[in-house]
């Protein structure tokens, strides 16, 4: 009795293991590294329900080349273990088509490697350059390139005669680069950095600092490089000690809930930023308004939020990987990378080019320049 | 001289914090022996309940019922949690408070999510700022001095004039003795877990609009907070409160010779100097702390 039943155990296991693989045809799997809670949750947060609204959209026209997508979400909760351990899961596990995401630098540049020796497709929302540079087969992104962002703070600075700045920035991978970069560029504009620091992401004031760089007479305008509330905590701090010179944010600034929770001190605030901000008041014959306008409406009457650039950059890979998918025609990885290696698509971040040395497709003329007023986001038109 | 007052202003404000925080963890542990690393857990909660509460009720009410009821929590924590245990060990108590903060933060993670929040400024908004003389600072910095320091007197006062106080140090010196003078020790611990997340909560309350709070705002509190309450000698309130404006004054103005990106070392390393040299914190003396036994 007790080998019949082993017997016929055995033979139910292989019959449910053949069964299983029918079913699972006509499913893609897609996996999603985003930072839902943590310090970065104002970005990952309208990422996770972008990509929530656009597979939900995308399954009810019948799913990608007809296969239905499953959207397997991973919290990293901002951290670079945590999207280490779900990109070996995705991958190993999960078996997923693509991931997703991560929401922040630190984090892609901990994956970076992982996806491309398991030849896995990583379309990320983070934007430092260095995921791209150098290039890896498998490795995109779709914010505009930190660097872009620090030359066109700098043009416009260029524009207002700043010549000696303080940069201030967060102690995390986008914080870092940024810092890189801003030194690097700042003699190709003929601004001087006078001062550097550096703040830890968890700092909760930031007036010993505001003291110090305000006893420097020669600071004109400041920049701030981070994503973390510090961002409006300066801000404030800087107010309130009565010191009135310029703020100039990183394209890190395009979520709402940062103007609401720094208040008046916000005001004048000014950061690059991609259309998403400014759609409704594009010219209809811009390549990229369509999709924004359509985006936004999408995002607005469902969440009942406004629209971050953030969702756009989750938008933005998520419909790169669709169109991808459908250029080559079939689920092969290799025909898909090759489609999105060659791309042009009009997304929220920008007109996207890619190609096999640029694996980011923006450039420089993807940002505006934004600035608050009145508690709300506004194109800045100079001085 | 300007930038003197200013560095000196910054480092008072948060000193006196730190401080607020570090009596938490005297209150506590002179009462039980404890170390409740849950501290910077009640902080959290009075900034958080209050900001929740202030839909329904204007502010003062909102903190007043924010601080009675982190106040409730505390008490129930100490009764659910602490009151069965028949003479635990001191390192037994530091894992069940450190799990407890977990626990308490993942809970608010729950209920209020993980955005930043903040209570609006006391007086004016976030650019307002009250000049004395070349010094410019927010009102609110001088709301967080003025409360924490009524809170320090009050609480000496209490010690030292009202029976219950009485009673609670009674508790701490000798916990036999207070026994046999007819003293209800247990009441004792619940009535300081209560105490301690009473001051915490109200600490919370007026530096949220400075700090913003955040469901894990309270970690970073508790190490600091635990660095001033050893500093200061562990059990030593007054200590404490000269330590914590120590540190904030020695942070503050580190930020003018160092980057600003050494300010937490400068913390931990002071801390760490402190325990090789003189462990039972500066103000504390070492025949006292023989009779501890922590």
């Amino acid at each position: 009795m007790n080998g019949l039943l082993r017997k016929s155990v055995m033979v139910l296991a292989a019959i449910g293991l053949l069964a299983a693989p029918a079913v699972q045809a006509g499913t893609l799997k897609i996996g999603a590294i985003l930072a839902e809670t943590g310090p970065a949750a104002f970005l990952g947060k309208p990422e996770v329900k972008t990509l929530k609204m656009l597979v939900e959209q995308v399954n009810a026209k019948g799913g990608i080349l007809g296969n239905k997508v499953e959207l397997v979400i991973k919290d990293s909760a901002g951290k670079k273990e945590n999207a280490v351990s779900f990109a070996k899961q995705l991958i190993e596990e999960e078996k997923v088509f693509a991931i997703l995401g991560p929401t922040r630098s630190g984090s892609t540049m901990a994956i970076k490697n992982i996806c491309e020796q398991a030849k896995t497709l990583l379309i990320s929302c983070a934007s430092t350059k260095k995921i791209v540079d150098p290039v890896a087969r498998y490795v995109f992104k779709t914010p505009q390139n930190d660097s872009l962002a620090v030359r066109k703070i700098f043009e416009e600075m260029q524009k207002q005669k700043i010549s000696k700045i303080a940069v201030v920035v967060g102690g995390t991978g986008f914080g870092k680069m940024g810092k890189m970069f801003m030194n690097k560029l700042a003699p190709e504009y003929g601004i001087q950095v006078v001062a550097n620091e550096t703040y830890s992401p968890k700092v909760t004031d930031l007036s010993a600092l505001v003291t110090k760089l305000k006893a420097n007479k020669d600071i004109q305008a400041v920049v701030n490089w981070s994503i973390v509330p510090a961002q409006t905590i300066l801000a404030k701090n800087m107010r309130q000690a009565g010191w009135d010179v310029p703020l100039f944010q990183s394209h890190g600034f395009g979520n709402i809930n940062y103007v609401k929770s720094g208040g008046k001190a916000t005001e004048g605030i000014i950061f690059p930023a991609g259309r998403l901000l400014v759609a409704d008041s594009l010219p209809d014959d811009n390549p990229q308004k369509a999709v924004l306008v359509q985006y936004k409406n999408d995002y607005e009457s469902k969440y009942k939020e406004p629209v971050s650039t953030f969702g756009g950059h989750a938008y933005d890979a998520f419909m790169i990987l669709k169109k991808g998918i459908e250029t080559a025609g079939s689920l092969d990885k290799e025909k898909v990378r090759d489609a999105i290696e060659h791309m042009t698509f009009a997304g929220t971040g920008g007109v996207f080019k890619f190609s096999p040395k640029d694996h980011s497709g923006l450039g420089i003329d993807a940002f505006v320049m934004m600035t608050v007023k009145n508690g709300a986001f506004a194109p800045y038109h100079g001085k | 001289m300007d930038l003197f007052i200013q560095y000196l202003v910054a480092g008072v404000t948060y000193g006196i914090m730190y401080a607020i925080v570090a009596i938490g963890f005297n209150i506590i542990y002179n009462t039980t022996g404890i170390i409740n690393f849950a501290q910077g857990e009640f902080v959290m909660l009075g900034g958080m309940t209050a900001i929740s509460l202030l839909e329904y009720l204007p502010l003062p009410l909102a903190i007043a019922a924010a601080v009675l009821i982190t106040m409730l929590i505390g008490a129930l924590i100490e009764m659910v949690f602490i009151r069965w245990l028949d003479s635990p060990s001191v390192l037994r108590m530091i894992i069940i408070t450190i799990g407890l903060s977990i626990l308490i933060r993942e809970v608010a993670l729950h209920i209020w999510g993980e955005n930043i929040r903040s209570l609006p400024y006391f007086y004016g908004d976030e650019v307002t700022t009250v000049s004395f003389g070349p010094v410019r600072l927010s009102p609110q910095v001088l709301w967080v001095i003025g409360i924490c320091t009524v809170m320090v007197a009050c609480l000496s006062l209490f010690f030292k004039v009202t029976p219950l106080g009485r009673e609670m140090r009674a508790c701490s010196a000798n916990r036999t003795a207070a026994i046999l003078c007819g003293i209800n020790t247990r009441n004792m611990v619940t009535f300081s877990f209560m105490l301690s997340a009473g001051i915490g909560a109200l600490a919370g309350c007026v530096m949220s609009p400075i700090t913003y709070t955040q469901y894990d705002s309270g970690t970073s509190l508790a190490i600091k907070g635990f660095t001033v309450a050893i500093l200061g000698g562990l059990g030593n309130s007054v200590g404490a409160v000269a330590a914590g404006i120590l540190l904030g004054i020695i942070e503050a103005f580190s930020v003018s010779v160092l980057p600003l990106a050494y300010q937490d070392v400068i913390s931990i390393t002071i801390l760490l100097l402190i325990l090789f040299w003189r462990p039972y914190g500066l103000f504390g003396s070492s025949a006292a702390a023989r009779l501890k036994e922590f």
